[in-house]
């Protein structure tokens, strides 16, 4: 009953949604009050509505409700609690709910704290915000029903992927979720300007807290992803450049990109019409994110239920969503007034390089994940594209990036002073050739790029604290610096976390892929292997018992110099219900690097395969990426940008500038 | 304003008109993802040589093919090296395919040390009748093309490659795709 319910009122949030996405639009265009007020109750109705069906969804996994098609397919009865609520959204149509739930929820949001938007744009963006709902509703309804019945109710589930069953799984989709749809906001966004012909500081603003956001989220995100696939897929990695993981990646690109561009907007009155054509691919690239992941077009590690009938429907929902906003933008982005005009060499300069460089990125994650699939569907033969061809094209265009990062900051607007930002860096500069030598040293040699990586890294950390440091003008007075410190606006510690965060992360992602060490062997009980400095020695395997599988449980004692180091159990595990057995690595982290140990098959007589990866700083990777979030959690709270909280009299000078 | 600058601001659609385009495309039943054939399916194998892994016993080299100890016969020729977990978890798979196909399996280890080779088929048995080595993988590459290992390669009675398979043989494949299509080339 409570399942049925939960249908209804998914049925009712797509009538409700096809209001929203046409009243208001119409009361804007014709200035009617009343229509345009229409959007905000349509929208939190919106929001509870799908609140419903998104819970008693997660009812029927919760009780195990195997009448329901999605349930059986993805849960079972033994499986622990955490693991049927995370099933719920764990799979193709459960996913799709949580999707537009979020979607409801942002729409809410902005309903009801946006009080400080103009009418006439907040029901724009509202409308635009509903036509994605009706978009996403009728695809669920029609080809995708969460709630579908069984005829027959089987009696026991065959229970999610072993594979996810793991707590990173119920936040990775959530958070990237989260991302993906606060981009859509930043859509409505642009496309609501678009429509009104003006984009302007006020706008920038309002777009900014949305961005930020999502922006967030994907960083949570995939650094939970990148974190769970090192862990889990017992492979030691932590990117493999699979098209799922670049199909989170790239709205990444876009949403760092948009968060810079938008900045030149808000201060500079310019750049206005490429920052909405970055907020529209912002959104352009969840879409294909979505279509990559559930169609089957392309081969990936993340099988999602796929199905061609499905592909077809995103297929064409992507065409008329980005097409159409792409012809608007055809269409009406001309004639936006450009602004104000600034030198090559500017802060805006170096912000537009920011993003040339972000967005030429993109496209190289874009055109390696889809060469396969174009060369295929010319007739040109079949391919494959592997890390060599990112590592290869993406590391070098990002080292620039990474370069100017530490400069930007140091130009003034409008005309900036390379040689006087390159002064300040001296000691930047000096940083990285440290870091150069101290690479060698320890390593006893590197490869070039090992190198320039560390280089990079340390330009970046050292630089981003210069300019903090500049900033509050450390080294005069202490208590004055103080009082500067407390009233810098909480934005800019933003990005001083951020980009600090970025070079911790680089650190990370240099060390791992330069001075990993791999060793593979079949080690019998109380035989011992050495990697480096550190002994291995299998001390016994044991079979365990728990919940929902049985596992060969592996002890390995690893001792370093002679001395112990660390006690390893890493896992080959065998869930109840007839699937491949998983194996469950074992890692000792610290600062320096990981341990990473997995068991695999038994071999002749009491032997076992044993896999051991050493990982040097990769810890690092996953400390920046969370930096780099907190970053954006602190620039999030700056007041000037609380959600819907700019200044009445931007608002007013806004709606001035819809009047006129 | 300008024609250029109209222009400019279409190309956006004009780019995501050819990607929906490629999408449709891709979308068609017909087409399997997961297929990455091999533009040598269908030519003779290239000439090369590979040495034995053991000294005193005859390597993998093409004269052998068509004319050598197997003429006439089809054959698999499977790369492996003892550093590739799959090759560990396709093993069993190779004598079976043998066993119920009832063909030669060449194996050539790629780019593996030759004592690292030997220790894997004494550890695991040896399921090949000649083994030879691609210690650098030259011949792994210019002559089949391989990606990776383990891949295996189905060579009919005239010395044409007539399937590649990329990664692990399984029961399921060699049951449902390769023992037909052998009994096939077997005729």
């Amino acid at each position: 009953m409570i399942t049925e319910l939960g249908h209804y009122a998914l049925v009712l949030a797509l009538v409700l949604a096809l209001a929203q996405s046409v009243i208001p639009l119409i009361g804007a265009q014709r200035n009617l009050r009343p229509w345009m007020a229409l959007a905000q109750p349509a929208a939190v109705g919106q929001f509870f509505l799908l609140g419903f069906s998104f819970l008693a969804l997660v009812h029927a996994y919760v009780v195990s409700d195997f009448s329901v098609a999605a349930v059986y397919e993805n849960s079972h009865s033994a499986q622990p609690m955490i693991y049927k609520v995370a099933a719920a959204w764990g799979n193709h149509e459960g996913s799709l709910l949580l999707w537009v739930l979020i979607l409801g929820l942002f729409g809410a949001l902005v309903a009801v704290f946006g009080n400080n938007l103009p009418l006439r744009l907040k029901s724009r963006v509202l409308a635009v915000q509903a036509m994605i709902s009706v978009g996403f509703l009728v695809f669920m309804l029609l080809t995708s029903n969460p709630f579908a019945r069984l005829s027959q109710a089987p009696f026991e589930g065959r229970q999610l992927n072993p594979m996810l069953q793991d707590p990173g799984l119920a936040f990775h989709p959530p958070m990237l979720y989260l991302g993906y749809v606060g981009l859509s906001m930043s859509f409505s966004f642009a496309i609501a300007a678009l429509i009104e012909g003006a984009v302007d500081a006020a706008w920038a603003r309002w777009v900014r807290p949305w961005t930020l956001l999502s922006w967030i989220a994907l960083t949570c995100g995939i650094v939970l992803g990148s974190r769970w696939a090192y862990y889990e897929l017992g492979w030691g990695g932590w990117w493999y450049w699979d098209p799922v993981e670049n199909a989170s990646f790239m709205p990444w690109l876009m949403a760092t990109a948009l968060l810079h561009s938008a900045i030149v907007v808000e201060k500079r009155d310019s750049l206005k019409a490429w920052t909405i054509l970055l907020a529209i691919l912002g959104f352009a690239f969840s879409m294909l994110g979505t279509f990559l992941v559930r169609s089957g077009v392309i081969t990936s590690v993340h099988a999602f239920a796929q199905d061609p009938a499905r592909g077809l429907f995103i297929l064409a929902l992507l065409a008329i969503t980005i097409g159409g906003s792409l012809s608007l933008f055809a269409w009406r982005a001309p004639i936006l007034k450009p602004g104000g005009f600034f030198a090559p060499i500017s802060r805006e300069g170096s912000l537009v390089l920011n993003n040339l460089l972000l967005s030429v990125l993109a496209a190289t994650v874009l055109f390696g994940t889809l060469a396969p699939l174009i060369l295929n569907v010319m007739n040109l033969g079949t391919i494959s594209v592997g890390p060599p061809y990112f590592q290869t094209v993406f590391v070098p265009i990002a080292m620039p990036l990474v370069l100017i990062a530490a400069i930007g900051p140091f130009l003034g607007w409008k005309r900036g002073d390379l040689p006087g930002a390159l002064q300040r860096l001296t000691a930047a500069g000096v940083a990285a050739a440290i870091a150069i030598g101290f690479a060698w040293y320890m390593a006893g040699g590197a490869s070039f790029m090992a190198l320039a990586g560390m280089a990079l890294a340390a330009w970046l950390f050292i630089g981003t604290v210069i300019e903090w440091a500049a900033r509050v003008k450390l080294g005069g007075p202490l208590g004055a610096s103080w009082s500067r410190a407390i009233r810098l606006p909480r934005s800019a510690y933003g990005m001083t976390l951020a980009h600090a965060g970025l070079a911790i992360a680089i650190v990370g992602m240099t060390g791992s892929i330069a001075w990993k060490q791999e060793k593979v062997t079949v080690l019998h009980i109380g035989q011992s292997i050495q990697v480096g400095d550190t002994s291995y020695r299998l001390d016994d395997v044991r079979k365990v018992a728990v919940d929902n599988y049985r596992a060969d449980r592996a002890t390995i004692v690893a001792s370093q110099n002679g001395r112990f180091l660390a006690l390893l159990k890493p896992e080959r595990r065998q869930y109840l219900v007839p699937s491949p057995p998983t194996t469950e690595s074992a890692i000792h982290s610290n600062l320096a690097r990981d341990v990473y140990v997995v068991v695999g098959e038994p071999v002749g007589k009491g032997g076992w395969t044993v896999r051991i990866y050493v990982e040097p700083l990769v810890l690092w990777i996953w400390l920046g990426g969370g930096l780099m979030a907190l970053g954006g959690i602190v620039s999030l709270t700056d007041r000037r940008y609380r959600v819907g909280a700019p200044s009445k009299v931007l608002v007013r000078k806004s709606e001035a500038a819809a009047r006129a | 304003m300008s024609m250029r600058r109209r222009l400019l601001f279409t190309l956006p659609l004009l780019a995501l008109a050819f990607l929906a385009v490629v999408f449709a495309l891709g979308l068609s039943p017909n087409r399997d993802p997961r297929a990455i054939d091999s533009p040598l399916v269908g030519k003779p194998v290239a000439g090369f040589v590979a040495p034995a892994l053991v000294d005193g016993q005859p390597g993998v080299a093409v004269g052998d093919l068509p004319t050598g100890a197997y003429t006439g016969q089809v054959v698999a020729i499977n790369f492996f090296a003892s550093w590739c977990l799959p090759c560990r978890a396709e093993h069993p798979f190779l004598k079976k395919l043998a066993a119920e196909a009832g063909i030669p399996i060449l194996g050539i280890a790629w780019k593996d040390k030759r004592k690292a080779s030997q220790d894997f088929l004494d550890e695991l048995g040896n399921p090949y009748f000649r083994v030879g080595t691609d210690e650098n993988g030259r011949i792994g590459i210019t002559s089949f093309g391989i990606t990776g290992v383990p891949e295996t390669f189905i060579i009919d009675k005239e010395g044409i490659i007539r399937a590649r398979i990329p990664g692990p043989l399984s029961a399921d494949l060699i049951e449902a795709q390769l023992l037909p299509l052998i009994k096939g080339l077997q005729k």
